[in-house]
This record gives C-alpha cells, structure tokens and sequence, in this order.
C-alpha cells in the first residue's frame, strides 16, 4: 500500500477541524453555517456544537488526520468535558492539542 | 451475514475460535486477536496478534481493519481471564491482571470499534459477562467482579453510541467445557450447575445463538441488555 506523508503543520491542522466542524454541522441539518475560525468555541453556551457533536467532531478529526496525513492520536483526555481547561475549548485549543501530541510521538 | 466485517477477540481457542468458525460458515468477513498466533486458520478469516490492553496495538489493528476492509459491522468482546481464588488469598497483581483483560481491553476494543463502526451509522458490539454474577459465586470474587463492570459500562455505553445505530449488548454465559473452568474441581461445576435452572453445562452453540440474535440487523431496538444462559437472573 502506498502512503504518502505530507507534512502536517499547525495551519493544516486547523483547516482539518474546520473542514471536519463544516461537514458535522451540515449532517445535523444546520442550513445556515455560523462564520467559522479558530476562535470558534467548541464547548460552552457559545458553541456552536452540542456535546454528542463535540463528540462526533473529535472523532472526525482523529479520523481525518489518519488517513489523510498518517498521524494515529488518540484525541481522549479527562478534561474533555471541562469548560475552562479542555483541549477541546476551541478549534485553536484543539489544534494546539493535536501539534502537542503529533510533537509527543516524533 | 454475506459482506458484514465481524471482529472477535480472544480467537486463539476455545469460544472465540468456535464464534469465529460459526460466523465465516454465515459468509462473514471474521477478523480474530489474540495475544499469540493460532494453529489454525481458516478462509475469510484474517488474524492479528494484539493484546487487547494495549491501546497502540488495538488502535493499529483498528486502522488496519478500516483500511483492508473498509467497515466494522460487529465486534465480540470475547477475550476473557479468570482466577478462582479466595478473596483473602488473591495477590494484588492477579486483581490487576484480571480487570486490565476483562474490563480496559473491552473499554478499549469497544472505543476504537466505535469510531469504525460510526461511519457508516451502524455497529452491533457483543461483550460477554458470566452467571458468576447473579449467582454471586464464591472463589470468583474478582473475576465476577470485573464481568460486573463490563454489565455496567455496557449499559452505559449503548446509551453513549444509540445515536450512532450501534448497539451494545451481554450474553451471560454459564459455565462451558473451556479451559477457563479446566481448573475447577467438578464437584464445583456440579455445584453451579445445580443453581442452574436447566441443569446442564453450557454449549458454544448457547452462545453463539443469543449473539447471533443481538447482531442481527433486526435488533436494532434493543441494546443496553444482559440474557444469562441457563434460566439464572
């Protein structure tokens, strides 16, 4: 089987989330998608997701950043649920997350 | 069952390699683990080693299988330890071994399969627990125990994936001719049976039909269930 690396910088790894985030939102029948970026807050009373969506968004993710760019991480932590400390807080915070654990495996 | 990917732990011997046999006989696609290699194989049937404690190794496994077969349409929590112990005999090391095996390798086969099975909106997961835990039998304090936690986070967890169309169901079996009982005195075995309400040891086939009947597509409305074999609950 042929894989082809591509290097994953931080940039890319946002447009992952957000990509992700768009087509999540689209398959809950949101028709019209709130402007989307890294300060988007992921979790909280300005989230743009509920929590099973959350749920849905971080397994796209890890799945996306598999198969497209190779990177096997497990996106679990215990703060998941967390309003101040999540890894998950925002697609920035996310991001920062995923490039903390890619960093962890190289 | 024609073109359904079912993956079943605990391959090597015993149930899991019957469960394995039975599904390819129904046209499955059976993927097996198991912590060493089998003396057998079988078509449509494709092997990993993997301990099912160790989360890089069921992640990989996972991947491989999204990879080479592009789906997971059933997964059987068979892999199992027991240790027939007095409480106040039982080295820690033992406990620890017991609940890694029976309940972290079903949370971690269960979270990985999950993540496969929620894309194409459809999953069926299996995990087994034991009559040890309605018959509360003495000398299986820790291995009953942590088949008690697998009933708990099974029925948790079929709440957690329902949105998903997956399912999460136990079967309960009662003492089977395995080697998980080969160490228990028969007068013991006599014992159990005699709780029983249909008094006889446990076939395979007993399991395999309460599995196959969770699995069927046609189940879909029913998960977060424990059927115990046997007429025990």
């Amino acid at each position: 089987m042929q894989t082809t690396t591509v290097k994953l910088d931080r940039d890319t790894v946002v447009q992952v989330i957000l990509s992700a985030l768009r087509d999540v939102l689209e398959s809950q029948g949101v028709e019209e998608l709130p402007a989307l970026d890294e300060t988007t807050r992921l979790i909280g009373r300005s989230a743009v997701l509920d929590s099973m969506g959350l749920v849905t968004l971080i397994v796209e993710v890890e799945q996306r950043l598999e198969a497209d760019y190779d990177l096997v991480v497990v996106l679990a932590d215990d703060r998941a649920m967390s309003q101040t400390r999540s890894p998950f807080l925002s697609v920035a915070t996310l991001a920062d997350y995923v490039m903390q654990l890619a960093a962890e495996q190289a | 069952m024609e073109g359904s990917v079912v993956l079943i732990t605990g391959t090597r011997k015993g149930i899991g390699r019957f469960l394995a046999e039975h599904y390819v006989r129904r046209g499955a696609q059976v993927v097996g683990c198991s912590r060493s290699e089998p003396d057998w194989t079988l078509e449509r049937y494709r092997h990993f080693c993997v301990d099912v404690t160790d989360e890089a190794g069921v992640r990989k496994m996972m991947t491989a299988i999204g990879k080479e077969f592009g789906r997971l349409d059933v997964l059987i929590n068979n892999a199992g330890i027991a240790s027939m112990n007095h409480v106040l005999l039982t080295p820690a090391a033992t406990a620890e071994r017991i609940f890694a095996t029976n309940m972290q390798g079903v949370f971690l086969l269960c979270r990985e399969a999950a993540k496969l099975m929620q894309r194409r909106r459809y999953g069926r997961i299996v995990n087994i627990s034991t009559v040890a835990v309605p018959l509360r039998l003495e000398g299986e304090a820790l291995y009953a125990a942590s088949k008690s936690a697998v009933v708990t986070f099974t029925q948790i967890l079929a709440r957690e994936v329902a949105a998903y169309g997956i399912t999460a169901n136990v079967v309960a079996p009662t003492p089977i001719e395995t080697d998980l009982i080969r160490n228990v005195p028969r007068e013991k075995i006599d014992a159990i049976v005699e709780r029983l309400a249909i008094k006889r040891l446990g076939r395979f086939e007993d399991v395999a039909n309460v599995i196959d009947f969770f699995i069927q597509p046609e189940s879909d409305y029913i998960t977060g269930q424990v059927i115990t074999l046997g007429g025990v609950g």
